[in-house]
């Protein structure tokens, strides 16, 4: 019987003759990540595990990113633990002001490639299922581990295939391919899993919206979200890494667990709402809610295209008066891109105010926390309650395209009904 | 070896890990100090109820969403002992096994449990008794027996190297 991409992946990075679903075998890692949250407790654990180096230097990467710039001395402290750190045992590691958002940056800078494992000490880690790589989020024991002996346990998981068929409707993206997926299987519906992407609607989906829809993989209880790679894949690694790789792909007869058909052409844009992301309507059944912030960024959705989708609602218009909009682009990278498209300009000119290169506010660390009664729309991946501020606060998922209708309106709003702005801001 | 524990019970099911311990709080590295925060955006008063050895019994997909091990370090520090549930979601359950804290799955032992049923779990024989009725665990597997007898990765990584 044939492998899947995800049992392929893992036979090469283990001892192990064979692999099986349910197997548990010990995988090692191409890259270990961890940032300022996970980071300072993993490194304690490596202490306790008797292990005073990392066990490969050139496979280890931080990112300050979740309460950057720090918000508290507390926050500051973790921070320099991690600079310390980072510079005592020689490994990568991206300054504020020179990374941001870890999966971004990641991705980015050329450390993920198809076919690679990489270990991360936070659960978007699957955001790298995008490039083909066995991406997957581990506590800070686990990475401690992974520091300490570059392995980590890992239950061989089953494949559930989604197959994505025909061309998209317009102000869809790959936010919504995921929501649609979420809200088919559940918030669970992927436990024990990975997903894998295919079908013909798959190569229509650019890298920056892949990396949208593998980031939430996890949101429906998976292992990681895999994309096989394909030509996109491999220009978008043309002169951005130098690690070898080959594109795998799933076996003809390899044992699929499930699969499940998304039909492009009848997914409208949608929108999760409060407090779970598998509770997924149409955005044209939420039309009406006021919302008091918008934010537009994150891990999941705070690239360039995402920063792009919000300018062309927003060139020329003003942001509600009764409401605040927050963008927040995932990187450095992206923030100078979009700087240089002259978004940054639009956007700001409209009313939005943009921040650093951060988690921020997604998580609740900070910059646009919730107040009680306050609802956001936000471009992010989870809404529990009380996920960005109060518990009495509520947080709407959508893509770019409706967080940035919804600026405009000051309510949630089918982004057809507001259009794409001309230079002028008329419709 | 088995283990004694009074429930404490979470109705519910997907209950994630920000409202277990919000995100605010992440920035804590201090464990003593997480137990303050645990339960925090779920029901703070669960906290007070923490009396003794504990087993915590929950619903399915339990401690969905982020990876923070700020959750099992601090349920560990407050003297749960073992978990019993209907199903934990995929990272949640890696940090409890990870810590040595049994996190078992027996949907009809969660079915019996009530608030301050006597539960002893026994690993070994794959079983649990609430108020002595005996209720088979989805079969833990040999590696993860093993992991939860070193008392956790860091004694079980120690012993390999």
């Amino acid at each position: 019987m044939g492998l899947t991409l995800a049992e392929k992946i893992l036979l090469a990075h283990t001892d192990a003759d064979a692999v099986a679903p349910g197997d548990i075998v010990m995988v090692r890692c191409d890259v270990v990540m961890t940032n300022d949250i996970s980071g300072p407790m993993a490194f304690r654990a490596m202490e306790k595990m008797g292990a005073s180096r990392v066990f490969d230097p050139t496979k280890v990467v931080i990112v300050p990113d979740h309460f950057v710039p720090a918000k508290d001395e507390r926050s500051a402290a973790l921070q320099k633990l991690l600079r310390d750190w980072a510079a005592h045992h020689g490994v990568a590691y991206y300054e504020q002001g020179r990374g941001g958002i870890e999966h971004q940056v990641l991705v980015e800078e050329g450390w993920v490639v198809p076919g690679s494992v990489v270990a991360g000490g936070d659960s978007h880690t699957c955001t790298y299922g995008a490039l083909g790589a066995f991406g997957t989020g581990l506590g800070s024991t686990d990475i401690a581990a992974c520091l300490a002996t570059g392995t980590f346990w890992q239950a061989v998981p089953e494949t559930i295939l989604v197959e994505l068929t025909g061309e998209r409707q317009p102000f869809v993206t790959g936010k919504d391919v995921i929501l649609a997926v979420i809200g088919e299987l559940g918030v669970a519906g992927g436990s024990r899993s990975v997903l894998e992407f295919g079908g013909d609607g798959v190569a229509a989906l650019s890298i920056d919206e892949r990396l949208a829809v593998a980031n939430m993989a996890v949101e429906a209880g998976s292992e990681t979200g895999l994309f096989p790679a394909d030509e996109a894949v491999a220009r978008y690694l043309d002169g951005r890494t130098t690690r070898p790789w080959a594109a795998e792909v799933t076996d003809p007869d390899a044992a699929i667990a499930a699969s499940t058909q998304i039909d492009l052409g009848a997914v409208p844009p949608l929108i999760a709402l409060p407090h779970s992301p598998g509770n997924v309507v149409p955005v044209a059944d939420a039309c009406g809610h006021t919302i008091d912030q918008v934010y537009i960024g994150n891990c999941a959705n705070g690239t360039i295209t995402d920063l792009r989708q919000a300018t062309d609602i927003l060139r020329g218009r003003q942001v509600h008066a009764r409401t605040r909009l927050i963008v927040v682009p995932a990187s450095q990278r992206v923030y100078r891109q979009a700087l240089a498209e002259g978004l940054i300009d639009d956007l700001s000119e409209a009313g939005a105010l943009i921040s650093a290169p951060t988690c921020g506010a997604c998580f609740g660390g900070s910059g646009g926390i919730l107040a009680a009664g306050e609802s956001a729309l936000a471009t992010t991946n989870r809404n529990f309650r009380g996920r960005m501020g109060s518990g009495e606060s509520s947080v709407y998922l959508a893509n770019a395209w409706v967080a940035a209708a919804a600026a405009v309106a000051g309510e949630i709003v089918d982004p057809a009904e507001i259009g794409i702005a001309d230079a002028a801001g008329v419709a | 070896m088995s283990l004694n524990a009074r429930a404490v019970v979470i109705p519910g099911d997907d209950i994630d890990t920000d409202v277990l311990y919000p995100g605010t709080y992440l920035n804590v590295t201090d464990v003593e100090q997480m137990t303050h925060h645990l339960f925090e955006g779920l029901d703070p008063a669960l906290r007070d109820r923490l009396v003794g050895d504990t087993a915590l019994v929950v619903g399915s997909n339990f401690g969905c969403g982020s990876s923070r091990e700020h959750v099992p370090q601090a349920m560990r520090a407050s003297g749960i002992r073992f978990l019993i549930g209907a199903g934990f979601a995929r990272i949640f359950y890696r940090n409890c096994i990870n810590l040595g804290l049994p996190a078992v799955v027996s949907e009809a032992a969660v079915a019996a449990a009530g608030d301050g049923s006597t539960v002893e779990l026994d690993l070994e024989d794959g079983s649990v008794l609430v108020d002595g009725e005996r209720f088979a665990l989805n079969p833990v597997p040999p590696f993860m027996r093993e992991i939860f007898a070193a008392g956790g990765l860091i004694p079980w990584v120690l012993r390999q190297r």
